[in-house]
Order: C-alpha cells, then structure tokens, then sequence
C-alpha cells in the first residue's frame, strides 16, 4: 500500500496502547488521531473482555472483575478470536490460565475454565433425537454385552483431580456448599436446550469415556469395574437415559 | 463370571435404569420451551455473540501480573491451593 | 427446506423491526406491538443446533427476518474467509431471510478477528477490493446484499474521495443496494465536523433497501472536539429522529430498524422506540 497506513500496522496499534496511533489517522483539523484512535482500542479491548465474562464467568466470580479484566486483556492480545463465531472464543484459555503466573497458585482453575467451555459446546451442539428408554428392555439379553451406542454431540465428561463441580456449583448456585477437596469426574448432557452438568459416582467416568470411545456395553463395563469396585451400571445408565444422552443402539445386526 | 451371567447382571441394571427414568416425563417437556429459563435457573448461557455497536467504557489497563485474585477463591481452601504471596508471584514472573 | 407457504419474500416490509435479542423471545412473540420485522446477526446463529437455532426457525415462521453480518471483514487487506463465506451461504440457504446485509468496515486481519468495525480509507484500492469481495459474498449467497455506512472516528490522510461517493460507486460497480444508518451518519458527520444533511442530500438513495436507528453516546477529542460513540446502549437522540425526518422525506417509506446491543431494556421500551418509528414513517407519503 502507497502512502497509507496497511491493516498490518493498525492492528499492531490497536492491540498495543503504548504505541502512538498511526500517522496518517486524523482529527477533521488534521491533528494527530489520539483520543480518537483510542475509541477504537477501547471497542476491541471492551467488547472482547465483556465476551470473555460471559464465557467464563465463574472463573470470572472465582478471581474477581478488577483481576478477570486485566487478565481478559492480555488473554485477549495473546489469543484474539480465530473466527467471527465468539459463542466458542475462549478454547485457550485453559492453556493460558495453565500458564499464567499470577493464578498458579489455583490450581482448580484450568479446570474450572474446561469445564465452562464444554457447557457452552453442549449448548451449541447439534440437536438430537434420544432413544426411549424402552427400547434399551427390549435388547435381547444375549445382546447386551456386544452392544454399543451413539452418544449425543452435547455430551462432555471432564475428568479432574479437583472438585471441579463442587467450585462451579458454590459458585453458580445460591446456597450450594463449598467444596471440599476431592477429585470430580463431571458429565454434562442435554437434555433439550439446557446442558445439565452432574457429578459422576466412581467408575461412571471410565464408563463413560469408554462408551464414548466406541466400546461395546461389555467392554465399558470391564472398564469401569476395573476403576472403581463399587461401580454401578444401573445408574449409570439411569444418569445417560435421563440426560437423553444415548441417541442410538447399534446390535450386532444393525452393524451389518 | 461367564458371559452368560454377566449378561443376566446387565440385563439387571438395564432393566432397573429404565424404571427409574420411564416415570417421569419432565425431560420430554422440557424440550418444548425455546424460551430463556427464567432467573436462576441454570439456563444455556448460550456464550457470548458479536457486536456492531462501539463503546464509550475506557479499556483498563491494569496490569494483571501486579494483581492479586480477589474473588471467591478466597474462601476455597484445598490442598495445593496456598495463598500466593506478593513477593512469591513476583518471583514466578518471567522478566 | 422450506416449503412454499412459508416463503419469505425477499424483502423487508417497510415498517419498524428490531435487533433481536434471546431474551426478548417470549415478549415478541407473545405482543409484538408494531414491530413487523427483526434482524439478527448472523454470526450468533452459526452453531450447530441449541436454543439459538430452534428460537430463529421459530420466529422466522412468523416474522419476516433480515440477515445482517457483522464479521466477513469485506474491507480486509486479506481474501474473504472461505469458511466464513460458506457458512453464511449456508445459513441464507436454510432461512431464506427477507434481507441479508453487511458492513464497509473490516474486522479481520491475518486471521484474528477483532469484534470492532474498523475504519477505511477512501481510495480507489480500497473500492477495487471492497467490490470484489462484495461480488464473491453475492456469488456465494446466490442473492443482492446490502451494504452499511460506517460510523467513524476519525479521518484517513490518504482518502480521495467522499464516503457518498465511495458508496455510490460500490453500489454501481456491483449491484448491490444499501443500508443506511442514519444514527452512524449523524456520529460521523458530528465526528469529522461536517453536515448530517449534506450526506443525506448526497447520498444515492435510489439504492438504499433499510434503514438503522440506534443510540450513541457523548464525548469529546483530545482537543475539546465532540466526539460520539456509536454505542447502541440508549434511545436514539432527537437529533437522529429528526435527521430521519429528512431521509424518508427524500427515500419515501423503507423498512427502519431500531438497534440496541448493550444495556438492553426490557421488551416495553424497545417496542417504544419502534412505536416512535412508526409515527415517524406514518408522516411520509408512501
């Protein structure tokens, strides 16, 4: 470009307050841009801070606004959205907050920001049909170790050696108890339009994850025996049937 | 276990899974409302969405690695989770 | 697909709509008051499925809807996002909308997107670019578009002609019609100290398909100069109100659409300001 300022150079300027505003930006008397160019800043700046609240708002509640802001701000300069689809911006910011000296000492936080990014994937997810749990009585019995299901788009497990779901509930709900240190295995499903994120009971996970994975009902349930003793199938599929996580059965003859 | 009693087990928890969710209708209903669920309730925060509109707030331009957290994380106390000190965090910032 | 009975026309009717907002859903569709049409942007219904999606396939059941983008950047240095381009043709393919208009501004650069509607230069280069991409946008989405005046801050050295003129060309170059903001004409003529009435005068509004409304907010330059933001946070200011007097005076009756993105008021002082719209658009002769 002749005789301009290149998109290049006003981004670099936009995205760093301690450089001047490019040159050739002018007041209407032909005076150096300043305050003016500053609108700009500030539109980027502001409107990717609020972004990043909505987003992370119980990490925002956990570190406070005055920090989570300036925190958004050099998140947002290391990090700016890859597309113009800011429902999902934010998937660095595990890896940040991972990374952040400042909040090393919180260790839960990663997680916390893992699991708020996966509530609003479920949120966004395809919209699909879940079986009738009756049609789960009606394999036939030799069926059901060989048999294997489709879970929904929407459905995320997120495995933590923290109390994951114990901070975002103190932090999300009126009244719910602090937590107490413990590792949480978090399933979120959605059933209609709102993801319904629980804690997982010993084993569930394993189970889960295995299903996930494409593993026959036989092969999950060796998985999760393996994690937990106590691991129990029924409510485990209780929990997947309610949460109309399970959107089909594939047998063996169905396979073909 | 032969897998002739496993699948009588699984058969089992199956069958007791269906049970317990064939009563109830409460998630089949929920699917009709497309409206927001109502304050306090743990609606789909559907997220952040674009703007065309522009600001007039100022950008603050704290520094975040001169602040401290200040939020709820105060009041969780969990192993590992030690209240950083002034002078620890300056030491871990990379110069 | 849409079946015949539910087609859109592929106009917006000339009467007040509003920005859309999730939260107003059950009040629009419960009294919509004299609100006949709404806009979305496009970028927030480019998921795969969720309420957003269920809520628009329900309203545009019943209301005409206009497609309105805020992210393809088609003042970009760069190449259009053939992503980005593909997923708006996909959406304009599902909804049909009755409009779909999008910015002169750029957003993106090198692949970081920037949520602001950044400013141009007025210069041939920049109309070269700016209609090539508007054609690859009407190739893609197989339809017209609309394009938006910007608000403005400050001024380019570089610029060698008027924005009217810019927008003049752009639309005679590629056919495609405009989107007339008049509360962004009255920010940027106050900005850059020139008359809001003298743009409107000379602007083509043979080719001008909608007009926006939306609130600014005051404040002042480095040197004491009035400065308006372009916020959408409040009511529109009577000057605006007056400066629409005189476009529908000059373009007849046009759909007008009242925009409020931040702070948003209850469902009653939205449908106000629309009910304001009306009465402005009932004093024009059709």
């Amino acid at each position: 470009m002749s005789g301009g300022i290149s998109q290049a150079a006003f981004t670099k300027a936009l995205l760093d307050p301690d450089r001047p505003a490019p040159a050739s930006l002018t007041s209407p008397s032909g005076a150096p841009a300043g305050k003016r160019f500053d609108v700009y800043r500030n539109n980027v700046a502001v409107s990717l801070t609020e972004a990043l609240g909505v987003a992370f708002p119980v990490v925002r509640k956990l570190v406070g606004d005055e920090f989570f802001t300036a925190m958004a701000g050099v998140f947002l300069r290391a990090h700016p959205p890859k597309s113009p689809i800011l429902m999902l911006y934010g998937d660095q910011m595990p890896a940040f907050l991972e990374g952040f000296a400042p909040v090393r000492h919180l260790g839960y936080l990663p997680d916390v920001a893992r699991l708020e990014l996966m509530l609003r994937e479920a949120c966004h997810a395809t919209d699909t049909r879940p079986i009738a749990p009756d049609a789960l009585a009606a394999i036939p019995p030799e069926d059901l170790l060989s048999v294997r299901f489709s879970l929904a788009p929407a459905v995320r497990l997120l495995r933590s050696q923290w109390p994951v779901f114990s901070i975002w509930l103190a932090n999300s709900e009126e009244g719910a108890p602090m937590p107490e240190m413990r590792a949480e295995d978090v399933l979120i499903t959605r059933p209609g339009f709102d993801p319904a994120p629980q804690c997982l009971p010993a084993g569930s996970a394993a189970f889960i994850e295995a299903l996930m994975a494409g593993a026959s009902l036989g092969e999950a349930l060796e998985k999760a025996e393996g994690d937990a003793a106590g691991f129990d199938l029924a409510d485990t599929l209780a929990l997947l049937l309610e949460g109309g996580a399970i959107t089909s059965i594939l047998t063996r003859d169905s396979e073909t | 276990m032969s897998n002739h009693m496993k699948a009588i087990a699984i058969a089992g928890a199956v069958a007791a899974a269906v049970a317990s969710t064939s009563t109830p209708a409460a998630a089949a209903g929920k699917e009709k409302c497309y409206g927001v669920a109502l304050a306090g309730q743990n609606d789909c925060k559907a997220g952040p969405g674009t703007t065309c509109a522009g600001t007039s707030k100022v950008d603050y331009q704290g520094n975040a690695f001169k602040l401290v957290p200040a939020g709820t994380c105060e009041s969780i106390t969990l192993p590992g989770n030690r209240k950083g000190s002034l002078t620890e965090l300056d030491r871990d910032i990379p110069s | 697909m849409r079946d015949d009975a539910n087609h859109t026309p592929e106009s917006l009717p000339p009467g007040p709509g509003v920005g859309y907002k999730p939260q107003h859903y059950s009040d629009i569709l419960a009294d919509p008051g004299p609100v006949c049409w709404l806009e979305i942007h496009a970028e927030n219904y480019m998921g795969d499925g969720g309420r957003p999606l269920a809520q628009l396939r329900h309203l545009a059941g019943r209301f005409p809807i206009s497609v309105h983008g805020v992210g393809l950047s088609i003042g970009g240095e760069g190449r259009l996002d053939p992503e980005h381009l593909s997923r708006l043709a996909h959406l304009v393919g599902w909804l049909r909308p009755a409009s779909f208009s999008e910015h002169l501004a750029w957003s993106t650069h090198e692949g970081a997107f920037l949520n602001d509607l950044l400013p141009l230069p007025y210069t041939q280069a920049t109309l070269a670019r700016v209609c090539d991409h508007i054609d690859e946008l009407q190739e893609a989405i197989g339809r017209r578009m609309l394009l938006e005046n910007p608000s403005t801050y400050l001024a380019f050295a570089e610029s060698e002609m008027s924005e009217t003129d810019f927008l003049r060309e752009v639309a005679r170059r590629t056919g495609c019609g405009l989107l007339l903001d008049v509360n962004n004409v009255f920010v940027s003529a106050t900005n850059q100290q020139t008359d809001p009435r003298a743009y409107i005068d000379d602007f083509p509004i043979g080719a001008v398909s909608e007009i926006h409304l939306g609130g600014h907010d005051e404040d002042g330059d480095d040197e004491g100069a009035p400065l308006l933001i372009d916020s959408h946070g409040r009511e529109i200011a009577d000057p605006v109100w007056a400066l629409l007097d005189h476009t529908l005076a000059r373009s007849g009756p046009l759909p007008v659409l009242i925009e409020w993105d931040n702070d948003v008021p209850e469902w009653p002082v939205l449908a106000g300001e629309a009910a304001r719209a009306a009465r402005h658009l009932e004093k024009v002769a059709a």
